[in-house]
């Protein structure tokens, strides 16, 4: 698969800061006239949860440290055999967070619009369903709940299975 | 070995962390392992009485119930992941 002349830039943080997407956006084609097209998305907390939408007050992030970082890295690595980019970034956020902060973003980007569509979305459903966080949301009393992982997530996935028969999970 | 735990698999057992001096007796696979643990007290046995919920990592990947585990891996013990 060719499209890019260069290589594709790949970075990714696990941090408990903020971010700045316009700067982060600037930093990833800062120099790159190759790139047409630039796909974002952004998470963010939720004050609801659940189907009762019960008020959540605060969420905390717990992660693995090393797999984190390791499991992205392979993620970053897979998007970019699959679709001609030209960058791609990932920042994923621990610690405590209240609702309306931002948790995640992922960044693509390539020369047709395409590629950067696909590879972004395929990269929030993998992120999903391998990469080991988990949120502990508090409710109004301060109560901690953990949050239980979706089907829906999985089979959002799973999707991308089909589209590629040789993209095998891994394990 | 060492072994980590997360999230409520991580608050029932009560703590993050156990380190082993290798595997423990009759003790091959993934499996063996949750089930030796199981035995450890009673923090454990619930953590691990619903095997459907816990996911493990071998050295930082995931790994099956059937996978074979060495004297110096790193295993993790977690619910399945919920970040994004």
């Amino acid at each position: 698969m060719s499209g890019s002349l260069t290589a594709p830039l790949k970075s990714l943080s696990v941090q408990e800061e903020d971010f700045d997407v316009g700067a982060e956006l600037k930093a990833l084609t800062a120099g790159r006239t190759e790139v047409g097209a630039v796909c974002n998305f952004v998470g963010l907390v939720r004050d609801i949860s659940g189907p009762d939408a019960d008020h959540v007050s605060a969420m905390t992030l717990e992660h693995y440290p090393g797999m984190t970082e390791k499991q992205l890295s392979a993620l970053i690595d897979k998007a970019c055999e699959r679709w001609p980019l030209s960058g791609c970034r990932i920042i994923h956020r621990y610690g405590r967070l209240l609702p309306g902060d931002q948790i995640v973003m992922v960044i693509t980007t390539s020369r047709h619009r395409e590629a950067a569509f696909e590879s972004c979305h395929y990269l929030m459903d993998w992120l999903k369903t391998r990469a080991p966080f988990w949120k502990l949301e508090e409710d109004d009393q301060g109560q901690g709940n953990w949050v239980d992982a979706r089907e829906e997530d999985d089979l959002a996935r799973a999707r991308w299975d089909k589209a590629a028969p040789s993209d095998k999970t891994q394990s | 070995m060492k072994i980590l735990y997360f999230a409520w698999v991580r608050s029932t057992i009560g703590k993050g962390m156990d380190q082993l001096d290798g595997k423990p007796e009759g003790v091959q696979t993934v499996a063996d392992l949750l089930d030796w643990l199981s035995g450890q007290g009673e923090g454990y046995s619930k953590a691990l009485e619903k095997r459907d919920r816990i996911r493990v990592a071998i050295n930082q990947d995931f790994a099956e119930p059937d996978a074979t585990l060495n004297d110096g891996d790193e295993v993790a013990l977690f619910p399945p992941v919920t970040g994004g």
